[in-house]
């Protein structure tokens, strides 16, 4: 069953994906002065020159922290609050579902630009402008949504005699979820905490907009430098790269829940 | 499958209800506050009722960039949607190479965005970029930053190239969930490869690619950081999105009101077009199945 030109073709669509990553690698690997004036397929001089200023540069590495610290709080606070809510959704039918599944993803489908003033006003009022916890809670706006639709999807997959045989059995509501449901549906957190991660990582406008020093994420830092002292190629890409070293981690982590278990996260 | 009936799941609906409402009726409605006022200052604001909804809605650059942006979005699904398919079907189901092959393709998409704009001019500059000084060797003249084509076929290369894996994942979840009796039965019966695909293979993927055309939908239509960081909504408007817009009207020109009105009519076809996707795909599963 399996083609050789489908295997040839996706080899080659990998590399093309992998080709503008490279580059960037490589730039990252030469100084200012060595990029604007040759152009080198593979660094003949390669130095770790831009690598070092950011990891002895407080004003950069900073920005990683931060960028982590809100995305693992967003992380938490969005599975835990989408769990029951996913169960709820997945085993009852109750005044309004509908609507209420709806609604909830219509927040996924505000232009964030919308939301940029208000935010910005109403995390002023009650006092969280440029705390990590005010864009852990922003983000809660898309990544709630986004959690309960994939883990309903897993939940539904679980048979309901489960749940009926462990209520028979005596179990409570709690200790039924945590000791006999969760394990069941490992997988889809799994899955959920990757797209939570993902999502929450890329965003930058909202967490541009909460923040001013204190809680800056990585992706603003980068952004502020350019604009500050003229266009470092080198500096750039090499922040731009370290900017994928989280993600490719995480990645690397849940790829088996992904490719076994994706698909029970369905509409 | 019957669900029970039962009220008090709302009891475990209430946590998520706080969060999003937090953050999504509050602002929403400043929003809407915005939209029907004109604010002067702290305490000063006169009702204007419609006035800043027909004043956007006979605005032509907002006619253009929503037709822009129509187009931007029909394209992107009519790629990347196909590809992302074969991509997905070319994909092995098994052995070491599959986690190879997951890793690769998922490492666009957890490059923050406006990172993936900075990727794009560092590989698309004509002096130091790999692709705009390739083509520019060959005597092509390619200058994103110039021509407004250039821009277009850079902005669509760039959105494919981040993108389309997450197509891809979502089909490949889909056709992994078939169960092998299904293709055993389509050999015993000598089905073509096409048919396999389009009679068991295309309708088992359904739900996974309704969450797939539904998010990148959503997502192409509200594009913001990439275009920004890449081109900056030129050359002269040629790649203005409705977000660039709404962001140059709303920081840029500091015209609240008008800004308001806007992104409510913004939010509404997002919900209409959602909604609708969601419904046709929906009924064409059922007449199938």
């Amino acid at each position: 069953m399996r083609a050789r030109p489908a295997t040839v073709g996706l080899i080659l669509y990998l590399l093309l994906l992998l080709l503008p990553i490279y580059w960037m690698v490589n730039m990252s690997l030469r100084t200012n002065a060595d990029i604007l004036t040759s152009f080198q397929l593979v660094p003949t001089d390669p130095t770790f020159a831009n690598y070092l200023k950011i990891f002895t540069d407080a004003s950069w590495y900073s920005g990683y922290v931060n960028s982590i610290i809100y995305v693992t709080m967003n992380t938490v606070i969005s599975l835990t609050v989408a769990l029951p809510a996913a169960y709820a959704f997945s085993r009852y039918r109750f005044l309004g579902d509908k609507h209420l599944f709806f609604w909830l993803l219509t927040n996924r489908m505000a232009p964030p630009a919308v939301f940029l003033l208000p935010f910005f006003q109403l995390y002023q009022t009650i006092g969280l402008i440029d705390t990590h916890i005010a864009v852990a809670l922003a983000h809660c706006l898309f990544n709630v949504p986004l959690a309960v639709w994939v883990l309903e999807g897993f939940m539904s997959g679980v048979p309901r005699e489960i749940d009926e045989t462990a209520y028979l059995d005596g179990y409570s509501f709690p200790r039924f979820f945590f000791t006999v449901f969760m394990p069941l549906i490992k997988t889809g957190i799994g899955v959920t905490a990757f797209f939570c991660f993902m999502f929450s990582w890329v965003e930058l406008l909202m967490a541009r907009t909460l923040t001013t020093t204190n809680a800056k994420p990585i992706a603003a830092v980068m952004t502020r430098t350019v604009s500050a002292t003229g266009l470092d190629w080198g500096l750039l890409a090499a922040a731009g790269v370290l900017t994928i070293v989280p993600g490719a981690l995480v990645i690397w982590f849940v790829r088996n829940y992904m490719a076994k278990g994706f698909a029970l996260g369905r509409v | 499958m019957d669900k029970t009936e039962n009220n008090r799941a709302w009891l475990l609906v209430i946590p998520v209800l706080l969060v999003v409402a937090f953050s999504a009726i509050i602002p929403l409605m400043t929003v809407v506050n915005f939209s029907v006022q004109d604010i002067f200052g702290p305490g000063e604001r006169v009702w204007v009722g419609t006035e800043w909804f027909e004043e956007v809605l006979a605005d032509t650059r907002l006619h253009d960039a929503l037709w822009r942006q129509f187009l931007f979005s029909g394209l992107v699904l009519l790629i990347e949607i196909p590809l992302g398919v074969m991509i997905a079907l070319a994909m092995p189901r098994e052995g070491w190479s599959v986690s190879l092959v997951l890793v690769v393709l998922a490492l666009p998409l957890l490059i923050p965005w406006n990172v993936i704009g900075t990727i794009w001019i560092i590989f698309t500059r004509p002096d130091i970029g790999l692709m705009g000084n390739t083509i520019n060797r060959l005597g092509l003249g390619f200058d994103h930053t110039a021509s407004p084509l250039d821009a277009w076929v850079t902005l669509m290369l760039m959105e494919v190239w981040h993108w389309t894996p997450l197509v891809a994942l979502l089909a490949y979840a889909g056709l992994k969930a078939i169960p092998d009796a299904y293709f055993q039965a389509a050999q015993i019966d000598g089905a073509s490869r096409w048919a396999v695909f389009r009679y068991i293979q295309l309708p088992k993927m359904r739900g996974v690619l309704t969450i797939a055309i539904l998010l990148r939908f959503m997502d192409s239509f509200l594009i913001y950081a990439e275009p920004f960081v890449l081109t900056g909504g030129g050359p002269g408007n040629a790649t203005t999105f409705l977000s660039i817009y709404l962001v140059k009207i709303a920081v840029g020109q500091f015209d609240l009101g008008p800004a308001a009105a806007f992104s409510i009519i913004y939010f509404l076809i997002v919900l209409l077009f959602s909604w609708i996707f969601y419904q046709v795909l929906q009924n064409v599963g059922r007449g199938r199945a």
